[in-house]
């Protein structure tokens, strides 16, 4: 890169220098974040009427998506790929619901933490199997979707139990100004409170420092394989928190995983995490769920077939990644 | 079975141990056919030590009828994964090949309704293998993506054509579903030249080689003069060309052609092509193994049919045996 010529930016040009620094890393995020204003304005322009109301709903509908787009980007931060993400919401969801349904709200409270603690079981074991037999991610990961899809319909075979009350309403509903949607804060609150810390700490350190290069990190002195199953396990912790969203969302438990994973896979992609691993982090793929999902909403206003839209959705996942090839390829001539 | 590409790709590990334990190691790993077929008897024992009389010609035509589709998808897989790649794009192509057949027949006849189904299935695999070869798109990407937009078209299609409905033509139909003789299923009139074709391309024929020189180093062979993103850009036309057979002849197998048909067949095509001993990493593996795989997966469907276990059950029992077998072949082959 450019910027190396001077690498001591502290002392060179100041705050400008800094700024443009910080800009040139967060770059991709920055790209999204326009992009989702500008379909932000784009729905507003086909859909006059579009306000607060659509706000919360579009909240709520993206609230599952999102914490298994944070669950994918956590696992391919760190050099893996986790294709059992749908199927463990899956079992989240049926677990949570099969468990609350017509329980009081002190059980409930217990019955979430219980599936947090499966969530992180779960994805430790998929780590663990990992790590142990050394057969690569994605064929442990996708052998193991079968398995956790299994176990949930083993739990519940068609949709059904039931969310606790307040479970439902600590979704729904804007907080404050009616332009806050509830769900919005909860994604917020939630990635705030167990990845920013995270990501600051030495675990966060290694967790990149694995994805970008095992064998540097393992020559630094990094327990490489302790460090994968806890990448797997927070991707199971979070994906066990979308499994608990799509209860909340449809107070129903659904036994069939649908296609998450896929679209976890697409909104990390779009949001800038490099399936290379080591590069990136949760909020672009957060923000990429959220302009995926105004794509959906904007393509149903303009009375676009919604089978055509799953094909335009595809289409822009694949566009997205070749431009970025494209970016890395001339960077590597530049 | 991967006799000189498969050999040279592992010689230089330095975990494998050589010499002292190593022959039963490396007849598992070069020869990774002999072990499967065991596993193979012992399963159909097994089977009929379960419910006696079931094995017998009509059954063993059934479930080489079912395996045939199985075995093409999971040759996709395992050409496409000599190469350090995946096509997950199989189901949707697959289906679409078949379900373009079923609607075009009706009004085109069945010959022209081939063609069309066969011309779309290439356009897939054209778009799969430039955005694989000359994008550089990471394959499982770009095969899933490709996977949502075939998919989405084809529910569009759907939309338009309801009028005309589906006709899966006789001959389809002979192909997939026949059985002659009592125990010879007709789909072997296709199958037999195709896996013979690939089994000796793989081996003997100079794009055989090229797939494994490019999954066993891709940079090695681009120096070595390969034009790699030609040999992508053949590969997952082949695959989408293989595919499409697959989804014709699961259509004359059901009677019937839809959007999705053959969207549960994709991950078991990548355990087939695992348990045949191919690596997900590329370099190593061949196609005798993986038909092997796809029969072992079809006559365990069967076994658990039989025994009766719920669907949940059967799912549980395919993941934890897929994890199982390629644990065991990292673990005999000491590669990571």
């Amino acid at each position: 890169m450019s910027a190396a010529t001077s690498p001591i930016g502290k002392n060179g040009g100041g705050l400008a220098e800094t700024v443009v620094a910080w800009a040139r890393r967060n770059i991709w995020t920055i790209g999204l974040v326009g992009l989702l204003v500008a379909f932000l304005a784009i729905t507003k322009l086909i859909q006059p009427n579009y306000g607060a109301p659509a706000i919360q709903g579009l909240a709520i509908s993206i609230l599952p998506i999102a914490f298994a787009a944070v669950a994918q980007a956590i696992v391919v931060i760190s050099g893996g790929i986790d294709l059992s993400v749908g199927s463990v919401m899956a079992l989240a969801s049926v677990t949570s619901a099969v468990l609350m349904k017509d329980q009081g709200d002190l059980f409930g409270v217990a019955v979430v933490l219980g599936v947090l603690l499966l969530g992180l079981t779960v994805g430790a074991i998929n780590g663990g199997l990992i790590v142990a037999t050394k057969v690569p991610d994605i064929v442990v990961t996708l052998a193991m979707s079968f398995v956790w899809a299994g176990a949930a319909l083993l739990i519940l075979n068609t949709p059904g139990g039931g969310a606790a009350p307040w479970l439902m309403a600590i979704i729904s509903g804007p907080l404050g100004s009616e332009w806050l949607p509830k769900a919005l804060i909860v994604l917020a609150v939630i990635v705030a409170v167990v990845w920013l810390p995270l990501r600051r700490s030495t675990l966060g350190l290694t967790l990149y420092a694995v994805g970008s290069s095992p064998l540097a990190a393992f020559r630094s002195g990094v327990a490489v394989g302790p460090t994968k199953i806890v990448a797997y396990a927070l991707t199971g912790f979070f994906a066990a928190l979308g499994g608990l969203a799509l209860t909340a969302s449809g107070g129903v438990g659904a036994p069939v995983p649908g296609s998450y994973t896929l679209q976890s896979v697409a909104a990390i992609v779009l949001g800038g995490v490099s399936l290379a691993g080591g590069r990136g982090g949760v909020l672009g793929p957060i923000i990429a769920v959220i302009v995926l999902a105004l794509v959906r909403t904007d393509l149903t206003f303009l009375g676009v077939d919604p089978n055509l839209s799953t094909a335009i959705q595809g289409a822009i996942l694949i566009g997205v990644v070749m431009f970025g090839s494209v970016v890395a390829m001339r960077k590597v001539r530049a | 079975m991967t006799d000189t590409a498969g050999s040279a790709g592992t010689a230089g590990a330095p975990r494998s141990p050589s010499l002292i334990d190593g022959g039963w190691r490396r007849m598992i790993r070069d020869r990774p056919l002999i072990p499967l077929v065991i596993l193979l008897v012992v399963l159909v024992a097994v089977l009929e030590l379960a419910k006696p009389g079931t094995v017998n010609g009509n059954w063993a035509a059934t479930t080489i009828r079912t395996a045939i589709p199985l075995a093409i998808l999971a040759a996709c897989q395992t050409l496409t994964m000599l190469t350090g790649g995946i096509d997950l794009s199989v189901g949707a192509v697959a289906s679409m090949a078949a379900f373009l057949m079923a609607t075009q027949a009706t009004a085109q006849g069945p010959v022209v309704a081939l063609v069309i189904a066969f011309a779309a299935a290439a356009i897939a695999g054209v778009v799969n293998g430039v955005g694989i070869g000359v994008f550089k798109v990471h394959p499982l990407i770009m095969t899933l993506g490709m996977s949502l937009v075939v998919l989405g078209l084809m529910s569009v299609y759907q939309l338009v054509m309801v009028q005309s409905g589906i006709l899966i033509p006789d001959a389809i139909q002979w192909l997939g579903s026949g059985i002659s003789l009592g125990f010879v299923p007709n789909s072997i009139v296709v199958f037999v030249p195709l896996g013979i074709l690939i089994v000796i391309g793989l081996r003997r024929s100079g794009f055989g080689r090229l797939l494994f020189a490019v999954g066993d180093n891709s940079v090695a062979a681009r120096l070595a003069g390969t034009r790699v993103w030609q040999v992508l850009l053949a590969l997952y036309i082949l695959s989408a060309m293989l595919a499409a057979v697959a989804g014709i002849l699961i259509a004359g197998l059901l009677n019937n052609a839809t959007v999705s048909l053959v969207e549960q067949s994709v991950l078991p095509s990548v355990a087939a092509a695992v348990i045949g001993g191919t690596s997900i990493m590329g370099g190593r593996g061949g196609y005798s193994g993986t038909i092997v795989g796809a029969l072992i997966l079809t006559i365990l469907t069967t076994l658990l049919t039989v025994l009766e276990m719920p669907e949940a059950v059967r799912q549980v029992l395919f993941g934890a045996i897929i994890v199982a077998v390629a644990a065991a072949y990292t673990r005999v082959t000491g590669e990571t």
